[in-house]
């Protein structure tokens, strides 16, 4: 167990160490970040000073090294354009992209299990057949277009939801909510519903999938004979069996969420990390990019190593597989 | 002998293959939809009414002329046109065409550089194996869109002003491509190794057959059905995230526009009365990806014993 | 399963929340980019200054009318040495932490901006050094005479010496010191509204300022500026109440708006003139020998412009076609410049041909994504048009913090410029500014490179001359010889189009675009 552990832990260090090595090749190549940072009238003297400053004369393995001891410690540098610390920056953007993805994902899976099972059971009927149509319609349709289609009938046509922002948010400490406020509630059902919609999608498949596995088994046959309701064995039985699979696999859509949920906030204007980023991309303010690299990557990586060591404890067939 | 078995099955899964589509509606209207789709974009320059790209052919007297159908339409916009006198059809032709061809091209791409790479990571094993895969994990541990976005954004930097539009196209094509590859590769991996150890490969290289040539003709066709089924579904991602970051701003430029430029153009006119501009683009896109998607679903199924 | 459905409940009745907390006379300012510091001396943008001058002020201020009035100085007299200015503080004035207003203030201020590292040293020029008569008097020593100090000192706000020190922010925030700076995030002014809060990119807070010690002509006790960068989400915003005023209404939006209910669309020519300017080094961006420096060359590009139809159909109507290149607002216009070459797209291409082009040529074309009004769209129109009279050029658009490095870098060959002559309000301003040959302080955006040694002397003289109409004579003729050898390309005064919701009563336009919001009324 414990070799396990280590050697997943240690692999999850070996892809941050890479992340990492990434945003340093960025922040360090892309741009001069010493004319990035003065203006244009500054003097060669204090170019060549700053670039002292910042250790930019120093080995490349030793810049790499501050960088990654810097990161490690929070320290990603001052945003060029916003001129604040970006770790401080990041932070006040995450309350929001966390809340627009959690109510996301929650939708996700109240509305994406029900029509799962539905799929599932009812199988071949023109019902089922509908909702499996629409379903690769919400994955053609890219959520830009979604969030544009949303703007316009419910803040455009009936006037009913804001079409951008997060509304008034209650500060919590260092964390900013939303959901408060009727304004935040309001703002956030645009957004999250977009954002959801390809989830929606995901969650269905995978739910339909697994269920049409579980009523085949023998155990469902039996609880069936045995007269059980329908809607007993339906939900109680099978749908409890093909939980597992489900949450795992929302738990390690969290970080792509956290990637899409870019586009969600430049269309809605929500002031996330994601817009922070895509601004940082326009203005090319490389600090921010770089952070935001290892950040969602941390996420994403440390969502799915949890998610490994634990179905590890769980079931100790992966174990030996994993160490193999 | 290897070789006649593999196409008598071929033959065998492709009248499945023909069977199976028989029964199922919404993939043949998929597939009509997109080799129209597919025939009309590459034919633009012979079929669409103007060229976009010719800025002399745009005349600001013919600018946001609405569909033909409507009382202040005109021949030949069918579509109506753009702020510009840009013909709404025309643009979606060309646009169209971007898109496609920046979608196939990155599932060519990234199909060649995934099998070669699966291939010789499953033969060999090893070192290479092991290199090859801890790759593949970084890349999947972050988000597609993601290194998409940076890759173009970092390109996009480090090219010469004079390149960067002209090369557009290219380093969309890479970036969506560098994290495509990874599942051919786990998938022709996979299904290597499981052929690598069977009877016929072991005889192959008894005789000291190549190992390239082993690779090629007896473990590669072998492996091509979940191939098959990925390529067409990452087509349609490829062709969702080129239009995402032509959306964004940071994919093709306003002057060789593609779906998602045109989109993101449109949207600016959204409440002008302007619908022309954005909802046609808008839903040939969807359109596009849905064939796609439906056609990868059916595919998938078709192909899947599990469910047949 | 409870839980779930207990969400889905939430869900369905979020829904049905109302919409907007309203606050007593709010003014919900839904502007198309943030301000980029609270600090109005970090960032040398006329968007952050205009509104930071609602938390900061200068000695001197434009009144309704734009003339030059007291704000924190109530008086000032020239020396006889010509050169220094003696300032008469305003007394009673305190900033919103409380600390009174003096002379020290005023020349910590000055220092501060004038610092060799300040973005907006430029925009006080003449500035030599400053110093304490007594507490409520100020000296201010300029490098010369110069007749337009007032003018500058409009946008010059003034800090609190106590706080900079306190903070440790006297000198602008350096970012190469990998320190952000104090007044970045905070703000210490003794304008009619404090700083609440702010979020960048996300909403910034401004509350009145009770102890104003101006009598106030405004009624808001709060202004909520929301940057919505999307012009399409702007006017959604605009039209279900959730923001009451926009200062970028865009133009193609206009007649929808206007059709509301609920919305008065504000519209005017703005002062800000929009131009093209020309590479004129030795090579064009991509070598080869540039065609830009011959004079016919520049008269095909003018004349191969059909402005009316821009005008018509690109500005809707809406924007002011123009041969001088400054409004006829400003000191220094003159009715005779501003007569257009005429559209003649026959006489541009014989041009072309005679300066030895017949075939064109390859030129790069540098337009700003979401710069000027509608500004792509006139430089698409603009591109076909040059193509139509045989020209090549390779439109260039991107935002504008990717496309500024590249003008001033002289990376590029024609690039769109506009110039509003703020706050010097004077045609003084692009003369000495773009005009002008590069050299010190002057000629900061002679983008092109070029050199006219008779345009120079002109304005040398017009900066020293203290008599008014002596001095706009001397700019009127170095307009002149702008015009005549069309170092400029003019096109048009742009529309401005602001919005407000019906609740707000009077909200006073400025040719300036800037937004004077002590004088709204809801």
């Amino acid at each position: 167990m414990l070799a396990f552990l280590v050697k997943r832990t240690a692999n999850a260090a070996l892809v941050m160490l890479t992340v990492a090595f990434m945003a340093f090749m960025i922040f360090r190549f892309v741009g001069d970040p010493v004319e990035m940072m003065l203006n244009e009238q500054a003097t060669q003297a204090e170019r060549a000073e700053l670039r002292e400053r910042l250790g930019l004369n120093d080995g490349f393995a030793m810049q790499f090294v501050r960088f990654v001891t810097n990161a490690l410690q929070g320290d990603f540098g001052i945003s060029y354009r916003n001129q604040q610390d970006v770790m401080k920056l990041i932070g006040e953007r995450f309350p929001a992209t966390f809340e627009l993805v959690i109510v996301a994902t929650i939708l996700s899976l109240v509305v994406g299990i029900p029509l799962g099972v539905i799929t599932a059971i009812h199988r071949d009927s023109w019902l089922s057949d509908t909702l499996q149509m629409t379903s690769i319609v919400g994955v053609s349709l890219p959520s830009f277009v979604v969030g544009i289609v949303l703007i316009l009938i419910f803040s455009i046509t009936l006037g009913v939801l804001p079409a951008f922002g997060r509304g008034d948010v209650v500060q919590l400490g260092w964390w900013s909510t939303g959901v408060l406020t009727p304004s935040g509630r309001a703002a956030l059902v645009l957004p999250a519903i977009s954002l959801s919609l390809f989830q929606i999608t995901l969650v269905m498949r995978l739910v339909r999938a697994e269920m049409l596995e579980v009523l085949r088994t023998d155990f469902i046959k039996f609880a069936r004979a045995r007269g059980l309701p329908a809607r007993l064995v339906n939900f109680r039985h099978a749908l409890r069996n093909c939980l597992m699979p489900v949450i795992t696999m929302t738990g390690m859509q969290i970080g792509n969420l956290i990637a899409f949920a870019l586009i969600t906030e430049t269309v809605f204007q929500w002031p996330g990390m994601g817009m922070l980023f895509i601004q940082a991309v326009t203005f090319v303010d490389i600090p921010v990019m770089a952070a935001y690299l290892v950040l969602v990557s941390f996420i994403f990586v440390a969502i799915n190593t949890v998610v490994d060591i634990t179905y590890a404890v769980v079931d100790p067939r992966l174990r030996e597989d994993a160490a193999r | 002998m290897a070789a006649t078995e593999a196409s008598l099955g071929r033959r065998i899964r492709d009248s499945e293959l023909w069977w199976s589509l028989r029964r199922h509606r919404a993939a043949q209207v998929a597939i009509v939809m997109l080799v129209v789709i597919i025939v009309s974009a590459f034919a633009a320059p012979l079929i669409a009414p103007q060229d976009p790209y010719d800025l002399a052919s745009l005349d600001l007297d013919n600018s946001e002329l609405p569909p033909v159908w409507s009382a202040d339409g005109r021949w030949p916009y069918v579509l109506g046109t753009d702020v510009q006198g840009r013909d709404v059809l025309s643009a979606i032709l060309y646009g169209s065409r971007v898109s496609l061809a920046i979608g196939l091209a990155s599932v060519l791409l990234s199909m060649a550089v995934g099998l070669s790479l699966g291939l010789v990571a499953g033969y060999f094993g090893g070192v290479i194996d092991n290199v090859l895969m801890r790759i593949a994990d970084i890349l999947l541990s972050i988000p597609t869109i993601l290194i998409a976005i940076l890759v173009t954004a970092v390109f996009r930097e480090l090219l010469p002003v004079g390149l960067r539009e002209t090369l557009s196209a290219v380093i969309l094509v890479c970036a969506i491509a560098l994290t495509a590859w990874v599942q051919y590769a786990r998938t022709v991996r996979a299904s290597t190794m499981v052929e690598r150890g069977k009877e016929y490969v072991l005889a192959a290289r008894l005789i000291r057959v190549p190992a390239s040539r082993i690779m090629l003709t007896h473990i590669l066709p072998n492996t091509l059905t979940p191939v098959m089924v990925a390529a067409t579904l990452n087509f349609g991602l490829a062709i969702l995230i080129e239009a995402t970051l032509s959306f964004l701003g940071v994919g093709m430029p306003p002057t060789e526009p593609s779906l998602g430029t045109l989109i993101r153009i449109g949207n600016q006119y959204l409440f002008s009365g302007l619908w022309w501009i954005v909802v046609f683009p808008a839903a040939q896109l969807g359109l596009i990806v849905l064939a796609v998607n439906v056609i990868g679903d059916w595919l998938r199924d078709a192909l899947n014993p599990k469910l047949r | 399963m409870k839980k779930f459905a207990a969400v889905a409940c939430a869900v369905a009745t979020l829904a049905a929340a109302p919409l907007v907390a309203t606050h007593a006379n709010t003014l919900k300012w839904g502007a198309n980019r943030d301000i980029g510091s609270l600090d109005p001396y970090s960032y040398g943008d006329s968007f952050t200054i205009n509104v930071l001058n609602h938390v900061y002020e200068g000695l001197v201020r434009y009144d309704r009318d734009l003339k030059i009035e007291p704000a924190l100085a109530t008086s000032w007299e020239v020396m006889a040495d010509g050169v220094t200015w003696r300032f008469k503080l305003r007394q009673g004035v305190k900033f919103h932490n409380g600390n009174p207003f003096t002379a020290d203030d005023v020349v910590a201020s000055l220092i501060r901006v004038s610092h060799e590292t300040s973005p907006l040293k430029g925009n006080l020029p003449a500035y030599a050094s400053s110093k304490v008569v007594d507490d409520h008097t100020v000296d201010i020593v300029l490098n010369g005479t110069y007749p337009l100090l007032l003018n500058d000192l409009t946008n010059i706000h003034i800090f609190d010496k106590e706080w900079l020190v306190a903070n440790n922010a006297e000198l602008p925030t350096d970012i190469g010191k990998k320190v952000e700076g104090y007044a970045t995030y905070n703000a210490n002014g003794t304008g009619p509204f404090k700083v609440e809060s702010r979020q960048p990119d996300a909403k910034t807070v401004f509350v009145v300022n009770p102890d104003w010690w101006d009598t106030p002509q405004h009624n808001l006790t709060r202004i909520e500026l929301n940057p919505i960068t999307s012009a399409a989400t702007r006017v959604a915003a605009l039209l279900s109440g959730e923001i009451n005023f926009t200062n970028e209404a865009p133009v193609q939006d206009l007649p929808r708006l206007a059709a509301s209910p609920s919305v008065k669309v504000l519209e005017r020519t703005d002062l800000r003139t929009i131009m093209l300017g020309f590479n004129r080094r030795a090579e064009l961006v991509d070598g080869g020998k540039n065609p830009l420096n011959d004079l016919r060359v520049r008269t095909a590009m003018y004349q191969a412009i059909n402005m009316d139809q821009i005008q018509k159909r690109v500005m809707r109507g809406k924007s002011r076609n123009a041969g001088a290149l400054v409004a006829p607002e400003i000191p220094g216009y003159a009715p005779e410049l501003d007569e257009r070459l005429p559209f003649d797209a026959d006489k541009a291409k014989a041009l072309l041909a005679e300066a030895g082009y017949p075939e064109g040529f390859e030129f790069v074309f540098n337009c700003m994504q979401g710069g000027y009004v509608n500004e792509e769209e006139i430089c698409q129109a603009i591109a076909a048009m040059w193509s139509r009279v045989g020209l090549k050029p390779k439109l260039d658009i991107a935002p504008r913090a990717v496309q500024t490095p590249k003008r001033t870098g002289g990376k590029t060959d024609v690039y769109t410029i506009g110039w509003a002559t703020l706050p010097m309000l004077d045609a003084y301003s692009p003369l000495i500014q773009i005009l002008h040959t590069k050299e010190g302080t002057a000629g900061v955006f002679n983008w092109g490179d070029w050199s006219y040694p008779e345009l120079d002397k002109l304005v040398q003289a017009a900066g020293k001359e203290l008599d008014t109409p002596k001095r706009l004579a001397l700019e009127t003729q170095a307009l002149k010889i702008a015009k005549d050898e069309i170092i400029l390309l003019p096109l048009h005064q742009q529309p401005m189009a602001w919005a407000v919701g019906n609740d707000v009563k009077e909200m006073p336009q400025f040719p300036d675009n800037k937004p004077r919001l002590w004088y709204t009324k809801m």
